[in-house]
């Protein structure tokens, strides 16, 4: 950032802790930028003559003697059309080698949507896997995160769902993520030719954390002006929100704010929503829709990170290793999307809920059985059946690498039913059991 | 000379102001940054240091900006026209702003100046009338609405003049009225009032007693909730807490429904400003929206206007209270309220509570509870603003600050269940740790029995024991395996499952099953009861199984039929036989 003439210049650093530096000055606007030595930072607090500044990269090596410029604005971001096809670091400046992009310069974290305006989601988003499609539809305008061990491969399910559904652009925010799997992103759009409608913003392991507090708020500027300005449909990827949160968490305790739960600032709700609530399906047509990922310690939804994820998503889907048939599953118990009675028997067919609800209870009573299996118990002659089908079930339906398109995944679990029960035992309305029950096993 | 200041120091929307005179506590004040006024109200004073929070973003705000202090504190505009309307949790008219996105700054106001409204004098010229009581009518969307003497007004005023029947604004006198000063009071249909301070304008507020239906079974028949009663519904995210609010404020037999939607997504609002509109009222056949205000200050909106929002609704809430109708106040949810509670007390750098919550957080919980509640007004009419809150506990672990101390003042406890969500069983109440007070009062006894009958509340009384029997006996099911226990413990605990699935359980998407009618609950629960009296014969624990897996699915298919329709009938007929073949003949 160059700096222009007549800017006041300051010499004077009185304090520096390993994320923030102090200094006075006057006429300092509240969440303005500047450069202390030519570092970026953030007004965080101004207590009179006495401003504190969050140095995103960190304060090592910086000297009290340090320059310090105020730029008079906040952070912000050129939009235009150029962004697409394009990697870019927290700042929004160009990575991959290519000229800065020339565009409107908007300040990043705008104001919310008037909720009166907002228009109700009613579009899904078909991602062909049958734990996503048919236990939890997906819908444009919908925030919605994996929770997943660190282990789980929610990134290749993630870029699947990306290139599977069908939207205009595609905007990666990454936090903290793996440079391998920056990569792992980088090769699977550019070989699925998708590369033109995707838009990069990379924080890796390899940047300094603090930075990572940009990226969501950048991407989601991204996507606001593709969504607004050009009313296309946008899906926004952030992974990970756990590092953005550990992010936060390190610069509200150099604050000396006293943490709550899991030593996470006490704004940690408010500060997760801002950036969620930007998903939205404007009336114009235009849509953002979140995909984010939540990484979890050993699976604890209870940990301050994902609850309150949890109460500000639509919804979250859970992976799980299913060891009867040795594949990753969407599990159907702890997964919800609360958006899918939106769609689902509405742009789905008629039976679409029910069918989902019988199926995922007879699932449940599969996991009394094998309980009652490992405790040595007799298993009855149900609980075989309820045994098979959820094998069955699992490996034709729940399984991630399924590709399906919801008729097919509806008739695939109708035929299920028929093979392994009764009507009455599925608790199903009358009617859709005439028509839908495979006709061989009546 | 109203109090000025200027802005001395900024933490996110903490902002400190030096002032030039006296200010109050809870004060309002505008400070003026880039060509916006930004509301804020006063926190804390030292010396002359004002602690103030700004209800929005403080972007670019500089130490010198000027401040205005308004001489109040933060106040609704209460009046005829709010009806339908969706506020902030400032009451700014949301549809009266411009553009997509909200601009910081931007206030609108909260009724309509032009909109004429057909007065009817209710007082006559000589009159002596005190604060709140009743001048004339006027009807908005079909509710019989009152113009009242101000709330703020001391002593007993004569009715000097008052307006004929006719068309007025909300700004045209419609009367005017002596006081015991001799000074005359011009009174227009305009309110004010300030939002954190009850409104106790009523004679007395004794034990609420009336069934409030909502036709939702777990709640009329095993917990109900009453008219001016209060209730809250914890549970952790995913188990339904807003589908189950959503099916309240939809069915419940209430004059105005008040749906606070205190930082909670945006898309739940958007569905109810969506549906509300196209949806019928069960109980007076008009559009659901026509009775219901919507404060919308959902979990993107500025933090401290969160805060406010829950009082905003309340002040409203209690406001139709004093025209004697029926109030549904519903929040959702109080645990963002105490959260940005916790927020501000974290920047003023207050010592903590209890999981960093402010220390009074159980007083302020109680004193908002409180101001729900059943009224006798000053002239024997009655009124009640019922209040349902939900809980959004940490984890999931009711062992946290705001659903403990929310336990201690509301009296029903809606104890949503993960287990049970998981399975699917919804609404995921747990029967057996949810509970309702009001079944104890015998105010609620003598009321329900004339309702109902006078067998209605033992009855209420055995579905509970039954559903205790039957979890414990799956218990030892569990332990003991299916062979460990005799034949008869699986017919009980199948009785109690058939109790979950036909009378707990409710489909709430389904247009049927989603609304039970209070006469229709109480064939359901004679249906179940029956069952649960008859004694079978069974030679295994399979037979038991099976039996009742299909008994469960006709009482289902009952559930999901039009009342008293010939498949209804035709659906009972095959569960009278069905349960015949197992009967032991007496």
């Amino acid at each position: 950032m160059a700096t222009k003439a007549f800017q006041k210049i300051y010499t004077k650093i009185s304090q520096i802790t390993k994320a923030t530096c102090s200094l006075k000055a006057t006429g300092v606007g509240y969440d303005e930028l500047a450069t202390i030595d030519g570092k970026l930072a953030q007004v965080v607090k101004i207590a009179g003559d006495e401003v504190t500044l969050q140095v995103f990269e960190g304060t090592g090596g910086i000297p009290t003697n340090a320059e310090v410029v105020f730029l008079g604005k906040a952070p912000s971001l050129k939009v235009s059309d150029q962004l697409a096809g394009r990697f870019f670091d927290a700042y929004g400046n160009a990575i991959d080698g290519g000229p800065q992009i020339e565009g409107k310069e908007v300040e990043i974290g705008g104001p919310s949507v008037n909720p009166v305006r907002r228009k109700q989601p009613s579009e899904l988003i078909a991602t062909g896997i049958a734990g996503i499609d048919l236990n939890n539809t997906l819908v444009s305008g919908q925030k919605i995160p994996f929770f997943a061990d660190p282990d789980q491969p929610f990134n290749q399910v993630m870029a699947n769902v990306a290139l599977r559904a069908e939207t205009d652009k595609i905007i990666l925010g990454a936090m903290g993520m793996t440079n391998d799997d920056y990569l792992y992103f980088k090769n699977v759009f550019s070989n699925a030719g998708a590369l033109d409608r995707i838009i990069s913003f990379i924080n890796t392991t390899e940047n300094p954390p603090v930075e990572r507090l940009l990226i969501p708020d950048m991407a989601l500027t991204a996507a606001e002006y593709f969504a607004v300005e050009k009313n296309e449909k946008v899906l926004v990827l952030l992974s990970d929100m756990t590092s953005y949160a550990d992010a936060l968490a390190i610069v509200s305790n150099r604050m000396d704010q006293i943490p709550s739960k899991d030593s996470m600032p006490g704004s940690l709700y408010s500060d997760l929503a801002k950036i969620y609530e930007k998903a939205v399906q404007f009336p114009s047509g235009g849509s953002i829709t979140i995909i984010a990922v939540t990484t979890l310690s050993g699976g604890d939804i209870t940990h301050a990170v994902p609850d309150n994820t949890g109460y500000i998503t639509e919804g979250q889907l859970f992976l799980r290793r299913d060891s009867d048939i040795g594949k990753v599953i969407v599990d159907p118990f702890r997964s919800l999307s609360r958006l899918k009675q939106l769609v689902s028997g509405k742009k789905t067919r008629k039976d679409h809920p029910q069918v989902m609800n019988a199926a995922v209870r007879l699932y449940a009573d599969a996991a009394n059985a094998k309980t009652k299996m490992e405790n040595g118990f007799d298993l009855t002659d149900y609980d075989e059946r309820t045994l098979d089908f959820a094998k069955d079930y699992s490996n034709q339906l729940l399984a991630i690498d399924v590709n399906l398109n919801t008729t097919e995944m509806l008739d695939v679990t109708w035929g299920l039913f028929g093979k392994y029960f009764q009507p009455e035992e599925v608790n199903i309305k009358r009617e859709l059991v005439e028509q839908y029950w495979p006709k061989e096993n009546l | 000379m109203a109090t000025t200041g200027k802005v001395k120091g900024v933490v996110q929307n903490l902002v400190t102001l030096t002032v030039d005179g006296p200010v109050a506590q809870n004060e309002i004040c505008y400070i003026t940054t880039g060509g916006d006024r930004l509301m804020a109200e006063v926190l804390k004073v030292v010396g002359s240091d004002v602690f103030v929070q700004v209800f929005e973003s403080t972007r670019g705000l500089k130490v010198g900006a000027p401040a205005e202090f308004t001489g109040h504190m933060l106040e609704v505009t209460l009046g005829p026209g709010m009806l339908s309307k969706n506020y902030d949790g400032l009451q700014n008219d949301l549809d009266k702003m411009d553009g997509v996105f909200l601009k910081r700054g931007q206030y609108t106001y909260a009724l309509d100046d032009d909109r004429k409204w057909e007065f009817k004098p209710l007082a006559k010229v000589g009159d002596k009338v005190k604060a709140s009581d009743w001048l004339g009518a006027v009807e908005e969307n079909s509710q019989p609405l009152k113009i009242m003497v101000p709330f703020q007004q001391k002593g007993v005023c004569t009715v000097k003049s008052i307006a004929k029947e006719g068309e007025y604004t909300i700004k045209d006198t419609i009367a005017v009225l002596t006081d015991e000063q001799g000074n005359d009071i011009e009174v227009n249909m305009i309110q004010r009032w300030p939002v954190k301070v009850a409104m106790t304008n009523y004679v007395d507020k004794p034990r609420p007693f009336k069934l409030l239906e909502t036709g939702v079974r777990v709640i009329d028949t095993v917990n109900p909730i009453v008219e001016g009663g209060t209730g809250f519904i914890p549970g952790p995210f995913g188990t339904g807490k807003t589908v189950l609010q959503h099916a309240i404020s939809k069915q419940a037999e209430a004059d105005i429904v008040i749906i606070a939607a205190c930082g909670e997504r945006a898309n739940e609002v958007v569905e109810i400003f969506t549906e509300f509109p196209e949806l019928i009222d069960p109980h007076t056949g008009r559009k659901l929206m026509e009775r219901t205000i919507i404060i919308a200050n959902t979990s993107n909106m500025p933090v401290a206007a969160r805060e406010a929002s829950v009082y905003t609704a309340m002040t409203m809430a209690e406001y139709y209270r004093s025209m004697g109708l029926r109030v549904l106040l519903m929040a959702d949810s109080t645990s963002r309220w105490a959260q940005a509670l916790r927020e501000m007390s974290n920047r003023m750098e207050e010592l903590p509570g209890p999981d960093a919550f402010p220390m009074d957080i159980s007083s302020i919980i109680s004193n908002f509870y409180g101001r729900a509640g059943y009224v006798t007004l000053n002239n024997g009419e009655v009124g009640s603003v019922t209040f349902l809150g939900t809980v959004s506990p940490a984890g999931g672990n009711l062992k946290e600050p705001v659903t403990e101390n929310t336990k201690k003042v509301a009296r029903c406890f809606y104890a949503l269940e993960q287990e049970r969500a998981d399975k699917k069983r919804y609404p995921a109440v747990n029967p057996i740790d949810s509970y309702s007070k009001y079944l104890e009062y015998p105010e609620f006894e003598s009321y329900i029995s004339k309702r109902i009958n006078d067998q209605w509340l033992a009855k209420v009384n055995e579905i509970k024991t039954r559903l205790l029997r039957g979890k414990e006996i799956a218990e030892q099911i569990n332990i003991l395996g299916d062979d460990g226990v005799p034949v008869e413990y699986h017919v009980v605990f199948w009785k109690s499952e058939l109790i979950d699935f036909v009378i707990l359980q409710q489909d709430a998407f389904d247009d049927i099953d989603s609304v039970s009618s209070m006469e229709r609950q109480e064939d359901i629960v004679n249906m179940v009861m029956d069952i649960c009296h008859a004694e079978f014969e069974f030679e295994t624990f399979l037979d038991v199984m099976n039996f009742f897996k299909r008994v469960i699915n006709v009482c289902k298919q009952i559930n999901y039929s039009e009342y008293k329709s010939d498949k209804y009938n035709e659906f009972m007929k095959q569960l009278e036989e069905l349960v015949a073949t197992k009967k032991v003949k007496s």
